[in-house]
């Protein structure tokens, strides 16, 4: 079975396509094209006019990439949330125009879920993970449990990548502020003290933030602030993870979302899978952010387990939760 | 030399079984993590161990059933406390009947309002982090706990158990509105703003 993925929840539009064989996850080619805002944060309409701009040359590079033709595709998959309205409902479009004129099924999935299940997918020790999902908007420890993907903790304001990206912008970098914030990071030593707030298994930011900016306008040096942050943001993350970890009685940890390509964020959880004896595991980095071939693979699961949806139901949903899908293809 | 069984490892303590003069007594040891440096690390383990010692004492104060603290170790990080014999309320929980659900979760109630009167805030709310013994609840790891008189702490250390029930018990999680009948029956402030906070909370999590 072959599925074409369309991915559109925030900056990213990606069209990804999956071949499935033999329960086997095979990549066939998986393109990407961020939206970067010439300042500020992402505006939702502006963000889903890249998007509709770019998708119809993204879909024939994705089939061209793939080497496949339009006829052998066998299901069309789109996230149907969470995300933003415009953005969602830029890349549904899409999808339904395309299931309708191929004649193909369509299929809408969690975003928040199919992070997960491309690892599952890809990576072939990967079984029962939990997943530490760190992006933009979300930040949350999801593991499998009682027949659904739960959420067992999440940020209680803002997401971690959002957290870099403000103070980013606040020190006047260029969208996404992590890679750079991280650069810096590697040239700081002196460790600044910063708020360091998880209640449970929830954590917090906002405060880091504002301390971090009161370190700027105290002239503190730039690449000691950010060490700063990194040092501590990460190991909250990672602690409430390793929280997850013992709660659930898991032993395989996986990292999804665009800031598991932090190197530091990547040791930290790393080490801390090897002192509790647990696997470690990382997509690789097309597969982390925001792509369409985790769409893909999430629908040919979903539809392989007998899950089908009509066109005319399938609505977008921006508050789509982790914990709202039936997992049924999993025991 | 004492022996020292270890009957748990989490997250970020070890829980050893061990003798403290005549008694039979738990070591909570909080262990140093390697991922994270060691000025967040010192700063983490000592400030937590001795948070917690304080809360623990405060907590028994005003009648909530914790365990006694015998010895405290403030640069190792090591709490010598009472060994509380009983079961996890997380292993029974989704067997007992339901008479026995509904009052354990009254008494959950009752002992998280009994903290919250006092301004203590538990901060890891789990039933993994109660025993039964003796037909008490007592409370246990006041690790994440802090001492705090917002409507919005206290509900979210309610919400962190509406949450723990809905992942761990989901079958029982209407059960939490027991345990918020018997927070209403002994908290001395009006609740409802409390459980109107959940809400608020549920609301604002993202994407809910």
């Amino acid at each position: 079975m072959i599925c074409l993925g369309i991915e559109g929840t925030a900056h990213s539009i990606g069209v990804g396509i999956i071949e499935n064989n033999r329960r086997k996850c095979i990549v066939l080619s998986n393109i990407i094209k961020i939206y970067r805002p010439k300042q500020g944060g992402i505006h939702p309409r502006e963000a889903a006019n890249h998007h509709a701009i770019h998708l119809a040359d993204l879909i024939k590079e994705s089939i061209n990439v793939a080497g496949v033709d339009f006829n052998k595709i066998d299901l069309i998959s789109f996230s149907q949330g969470p995300g933003l309205g415009p953005c969602l409902r830029t890349a549904a479009t899409a999808a339904r125009a395309l299931s309708l004129s191929l004649k193909k099924p369509i299929m809408g999935v969690n975003h928040c879920v199919a992070h997960l299940e491309i690892g599952r997918g890809t990576l072939d020790e990967c079984k029962d993970p939990v997943l530490l999902y760190t992006s933009g908007a979300n930040t949350q420890v999801i593991a499998f449990a009682e027949g659904k993907y739960r959420v067992f903790g999440e940020t209680l304001d803002i997401g971690i990548g959002n957290c870099l990206d403000k103070f980013g912008r606040k020190i006047g970098l260029e969208f996404p502020c992590g890679p750079k914030i991280e650069k810096l990071a590697e040239k700081g030593n002196q460790y600044l003290e910063l708020p360091y707030s998880i209640k449970g298994m929830d954590i917090a930011f906002s405060g880091l933030l504002t301390a971090s900016e009161q370190y700027y306008q105290k002239n503190k040096r730039l690449e000691d602030i950010c060490f700063s942050i990194q040092e501590t943001t990460f190991a909250a993350l990672t602690e409430i993870t390793e929280r997850a970890m013992a709660h659930t009685d898991k032993d395989e940890v996986l990292l999804g979302g665009g800031v598991a390509s932090n190197k530091r964020l990547r040791d930290m959880v790393h080490k801390m899978a090897e002192d509790r004896g647990a696997r470690f595991f990382v997509p690789s980095k097309d597969l982390c952010i925001d792509n369409g071939a985790m769409i893909a693979w999430l629908g040919i699961l979903m539809y392989n387990n007998g899950i089908r949806l009509k066109v005319e139901e399938s609505y977008i949903d921006q508050r789509f939760r982790t914990d709202m899908v039936d997992v049924s293809w999993r025991d | 030399m004492t022996e020292k069984t270890i009957l748990y490892r989490g997250a970020e303590a070890e829980i050893c079984l061990t003798n403290y003069m005549k008694y039979k007594v738990v070591q909570k040891r909080r262990v140093q993590k390697t991922y994270r440096i060691k000025d967040i690390d010192d700063r983490l383990i000592s400030t937590r161990t001795k948070g917690e010692t304080k809360l623990i004492a405060e907590a028994r104060k005003q009648g909530v059933s914790v365990p006694i603290i015998y010895d405290v170790d403030l640069k190792s990080g090591i709490i010598t406390m009472e060994y509380i014999e009983g079961k996890r309320i997380k292993d029974i929980f989704n067997y007992l009947n339901k008479k026995e659900r509904i009052d354990i979760c009254k008494k959950i109630g009752v002992n998280i309002a009994k903290l919250h009167n006092n301004d203590i805030i538990h901060g890891d709310i789990t039933t993994s982090n109660m025993i039964l013994a003796n037909d008490r609840i007592h409370f246990i790891d006041f690790g994440l706990g802090e001492k705090n008189n917002e409507i919005e702490t206290k509900g979210v250390d309610l919400h962190v158990l509406m949450e723990a029930i809905d992942s761990t018990h989901s079958k029982y999680s209407d059960y939490f509105d027991y345990v918020i009948e018997g927070y209403k029956k002994e908290l001395k402030e009006n609740a409802n703003l409390v459980i109107q906070k959940i809400e608020d909370i549920v609301k604002r999590g993202r994407y809910r």
